[in-house]
């Protein structure tokens, strides 16, 4: 058998177990490290990504079953700080520590969600019904409500009855196409998570 | 950030207030650490609250909520009347010298050119005397009485070290060994960093808090030099770049402008932003705002901005009101909002008020949430008892909840707080349904496009005009949009030196830079600042070499830092006029006689012969140096001045006419809830726990485990006059709601006194709700006041009044 460092060390954590075991008479090491479970990250996949939270903006490592091939589907196992990070270098706080328990919580929205006037709740709806309902209200919205002119007749073309207010946590690549898409429509409510 | 996280540890003293680091930024405090043990540096902490920070400093003052500015004036007062400012760096590199124009005044807590009916100032007598050519007059003797230096000092003669003591409750000798420690760093030969957060930004005058560190930094020498510098310690991981985004009412990426109605073309509105340089042999940087501006237009509108349309200048909407968060929610308050889109964003917890905010969201037709996690804001309809008195059947909205993917399931870059811009790699799919926000959007706009193409409808031009033309449009990939935000020839763009050489780039080719741009219609950027992100030579987001061949935690081969991956802006302050380093050890860049060169890519004009022309560092800025006295650039003053919070139980030591920010804006209805002190007697000041972050970690298991229950910190002096012991539950009031919490009794709090009466203070942390894996708990938004900053209009978390009593024991 081959046993590597990490493998090694759970072994004479386990000297107890071992002991017992050859008392029940399995004596040689073999048996001892058929009973010890690989260490799992070993045939994890490792992907480089940062921390959401604060903007220290930690370098972490996700860790994922599976290769990436096409019939296997990557599950996230564990979160750690990526040592090579020039400012975290490896460490995390008690926030960044628990990612996993964040990725994997169980008030993530999981399919699209519709909550009609005067009702109690959400009931789940398919994209295409939010998608085409979201888009028929806000053209209503807009063609209603929009502004190309002031009384002296100075141009404006704004739309400003619905607002839009922008995470902090969502991509630079998102902030991008989010401002051409609202700007585009004319929407200048627009503001986001840094006023606060 | 103007450096970086890993720079902290080139200080040699460190200043952490307004902030709480250890707790808030803890992996970025670990470089504290290491100048505390590499460098021999002095941690100092002033802060309402013994915090963990404070726990590992070397001095800590306590502060009353609120003052800042006081404390702050006088360690200002403290430098100038003991001459321990940096001479040669003040007079070259500052506007001490500058001429102020007959005029400007200060009187009974007002600047010259006050209208108490519009709550605002006449700024036009804030400013310098100009000779005939537009030149700013100096005296670099410093003997005119109106130069800004004698201006500076009279204005802060008043921020005495007993002044200090009556308004923010620091005895005065632990002030005066603050002072003391912060001097050490006029030299050139020691620097200090100022490290702060939203202690410092959320008051209704925060961003004066900021200029008066700006005054203190400049009179020090302390800015453009490791260990230096102004760190604001930002929120989310990304609040970096969707500020740097522009994603405001009144804002374009880049810290460029939002037209408005007045400026009726291109022309008009470029007028203003010239920015000629105010000195002789000055360059100022933003004088290429033409080509950056075009450049954007051109990202916008693709090849239907052309020069025959003013580059589309016409479909980019107008903006004469900033419509920022807290005026959207008073407009969506009176009924005059009827659609809302949250990105992200979980504002019922996180803008102050909560009944104003639950009434207004009653009123909208329609509210759509994009969220990884069931947020507080699209359940705002539901009723849970005290916590969010909703009544579901009188709320007509219509709501939407569109499930977003995490980080961790998707890739592109992140901003961090020192400016470096990170890829980061997709690791997992997201759960169900989920898709990525730029998914949702793309989808959206195509939808109302298809819409408009079908049905016509209201000036549907620059919807038809948008480029959009994505190999996917559907799904545009982060890898194109980071390249649309580089920025890219349209056009072979001919050598500036010599058109006879080739092209400096075909058209089709990523931009190396942003001086590359521009302004007619050849260059496409989306972003300037970010110009160089990706190259030709690729990604430069996603390089992940961590060497950092000087030492001094530069790492220039790591992410890309914007601008021009610049490690610590204003670098060229390092060097003295004549371009050699003030100090040896301190050393950024130098000129080396053909052109500047060092550790970092100098922030100047990198062949600027410092022995023939006497151009200031401050490139940003018409003057090139920079500003003790920010002539109109703020709305309460060219200089910060002490007011009170607009709930305080003190009345303003400094001038009795004028209690609070007389600029901050207050709308009707707002101004009636706030409380008095005899009402309220009690400072509450909101903060954040270690294990938390804001209104998110509760959903996550662990963290729930570690901090599962809202409570209140009191002092324990309070706690006997009051009857409280740790653990009974008590309740919070101010006049506009009520919480209930557990109390927690600490020696962390001790009552401040301020003009002879003592002031207690209730700490209030914010991170409970009534979605998540913790007990459900109150927000301190349910007491905290409707009123925001006068420049930025970042409400005022930081100081208000309340009264607590016990309610009964442990639930």
């Amino acid at each position: 058998m081959t046993i590597n460092r990490r493998e090694f060390f759970r072994l004479g954590g386990t000297a107890v177990a071992g002991t017992t075991a050859s008392a029940l008479g399995f004596g040689s090491l073999e048996a001892v490290a058929a009973e010890v479970r690989p260490y799992k990250l070993a045939r994890t996949t490792e992907t480089r990504n940062t921390c959401p939270y604060c903007s220290v903006s930690c370098g972490v490592i996700i860790h994922t079953t599976g290769d990436g091939s096409k019939n296997t589907k990557a599950e996230i196992v564990h979160v750690e700080g990526d040592p090579d990070h020039p400012v975290n270098r490896g460490s995390l706080c008690p926030k960044g520590a628990a990612l996993l328990d964040f990725i994997r919580s169980e008030t993530r929205v999981k399919q699209p969600m519709h909550r009609a006037a005067g009702e109690a709740g959400f009931k789940p709806v398919s994209w295409d019904f939010v998608m085409e309902r979201v888009a028929r209200l806000m053209k209503d919205d807009r063609d209603a409500n929009f502004k190309q002119a002031s009384d002296d007749g100075k141009t404006l073309n704004h739309w400003p009855t619905t607002g839009f207010l922008a995470g902090c946590a969502t991509t630079n690549e998102t902030g991008w196409l989010t401002y051409k898409a609202v700007r585009s429509l004319g929407i200048i409510a627009l503001d986001n998570q840094a006023r606060i | 950030m103007t450096n970086g996280w890993n720079d902290i540890k080139n200080a040699d003293v460190v200043l952490v207030m307004g902030g709480n680091a250890a707790e808030a930024h803890t992996c970025g405090f670990k470089w504290v650490t290491e100048a505390k043990s590499g460098n021999g540096a002095k941690l100092i902490v002033v802060d309402p609250r013994f915090t963990r920070t404070a726990a590992v400093s070397d001095l800590y003052a306590p502060l009353r909520p609120g003052s800042d500015i006081a404390f702050l004036g006088g360690i200002i007062h403290y430098l100038l009347s003991n001459e321990k400012i940096f001479k040669d760096y003040v007079l070259a590199y500052t506007n001490a010298a500058f001429i102020v124009k007959e005029g400007f005044g200060f009187e009974d807590g007002l600047f010259s050119g006050y209208n108490a009916e519009k709550r605002d100032y006449d700024r036009s007598s804030w400013d310098y005397e100009y000779d005939e050519a537009g030149q700013a007059k100096l005296d670099p003797t410093l003997e005119n009485p109106r130069c800004v230096f004698n201006l500076l000092k009279v204005h802060y003669s008043r921020y005495t070290a007993e002044m200090v003591e009556k308004t923010c409750g620091t005895p005065k000798d632990l002030f005066l060994k603050v002072c003391e420690l912060i001097a050490t760093t006029a030299t050139g030969a020691k620097t200090l960093t100022s490290l702060y957060a939203l202690g410092w930004t959320q008051h209704s005058k925060g961003s004066q808090n900021i200029r008066n560190i700006a005054i203190i930094q400049l009179l020090l020498g302390n800015m453009g030099v490791p260990g230096g510098g102004i760190n604001a310690l930002r929120g989310h991981s990304n609040v970096q770049g969707i500020t740097d985004f522009g994603l405001f009412s009144n804002s374009v990426p880049g810290y460029l402008a939002m037209p408005n109605s007045k400026e009726t073309t291109l022309e008009e509105y470029l007028k203003t932003r010239a920015f000629k340089p105010i000195r002789p042999d000055q360059m100022s940087f933003l004088q290429n705002y033409r080509k950056f501006f075009v450049s954007f237009l051109k990202a916008m509108y693709g090849k239907n901005a052309t020069a025959e349309n003013q580059f589309g200048f016409d479909w980019l909407p107008k903006v004469d009101v900033n419509l920022d968060t807290l005026r959207q929610f008073e407009l969506m308050f009176q009924g005059k909002m009827n659609g809302f889109i949250c990105q992200g964003f979980n504002p019922l917890m996180s803008v102050p008020n909560r009944k104003k905010l639950i009434a207004g969201l009653s009123k909208l037709k329609y509210l759509v949430v994009m969220d990884p996690l069931h947020t507080e804001t699209a359940h705002f309809f539901e009723n849970h008892g005290e916590m969010n008195d909703a009544d579901p059947a009188k709320i007509a909205t219509e709501v939407f909840l569109l499930p977003t993917n995490c980080f961790a399931e998707e890739e592109g870059t992140f901003t961090n707080s020192g400016r470096v811009i990170q890829w980061h790699w997709k690791a997992a799919e997201p759960p169900g349904q989920a898709r990525t926000d730029i998914q949702i959007m793309a989808d959206l706009f195509l939808r109302l496009k298809a819409l408009y193409a079908k049905e016509g409808g209201k000036f549907p031009d620059p919807i038809m005009n948008v480029d959009w033309s994505y190999r996917n449009p559907a799904k545009p990939t982060a890898d194109e949009l980071l390249r649309e935000i580089n920025g890219r020839a349209l056009a072979d763009l001919p050598d500036p030196a010599d058109a006879t050489k080739p092209p400096i780039k075909k058209a089709g080719e990523l931009m190396d830079i942003f001086a590359q741009l521009k302004d007619d219609g050849t260059t496409s950027c989306a972003n300037w600042i970010y110009s160089g992100c990706y190259t030709e030579k690729g990604n430069m987001t996603a390089r992940r070499d961590p060497s950092d061949p000087s030492g001094k935690g530069i790492h220039p081969n790591w992410g890309y830092a914007w601008p021009a991956n610049r490690r610590i802006l204003y670098n060229r302050a390092s060097a003295d006029p004549s371009g050699k380093a003030w100090n040896a050890k301190k050393k950024v860049i130098e000129w080396n006689g053909s052109r500047w060169a060092g550790i970092d890519v100098p922030d100047f004009g990198p062949l600027i012969d410092p022995t023939q022309k006497a151009t200031g560092p401050f490139i940003m800025n018409p003057e090139g140096v920079g500003r003790l006295f920010t002539r109109g650039m703020m709305r309460e003053g060219p200089f910060p001045e002490h007011y009170e919070p607009f709930e305080s139980p003190v009345a303003n030591p400094f001038h009795t006419k004028v209690q609070s920010n007389p600029v901050a804006r207050v709308f009707k209805g707002d101004l009636e809830v706030f409380g008095k002190s005899e009402d309220f007697p009690y400072v509450a000041t909101t903060y954040r726990l270690v294990e938390h972050f804001h209104y998110w970690t509760k959903h996550a298991k662990m963290n729930a485990v570690l901090q599962p229950e809202l409570f209140v910190e009191i002092g324990e002096q309070l706690a006997k006059d009051k009857g409280i012991a740790s653990g009974d539950m008590v309740e919070v009031s101010s006049n506009r709601g009520r919480i209930k919490a557990k109390a927690v009794v600490t020696k962390r709090i001790r009552p401040l006194v301020c003009d002879g009466k003592p002031v207690h203070i209730v700490g209030i942390p914010i991170h409970w709700g009534f979605i998540g894996a913790t007990k459900k708990g109150f927000g301190a938004n349910q007491l905290t006041p409707y009123v925001g900053d006068a420049n930025t209009e970042t409400p005022e978390y930081k100081a208000f009044l309340v009264n607590i009593k016990r309610i009964g024991p442990a639930a």
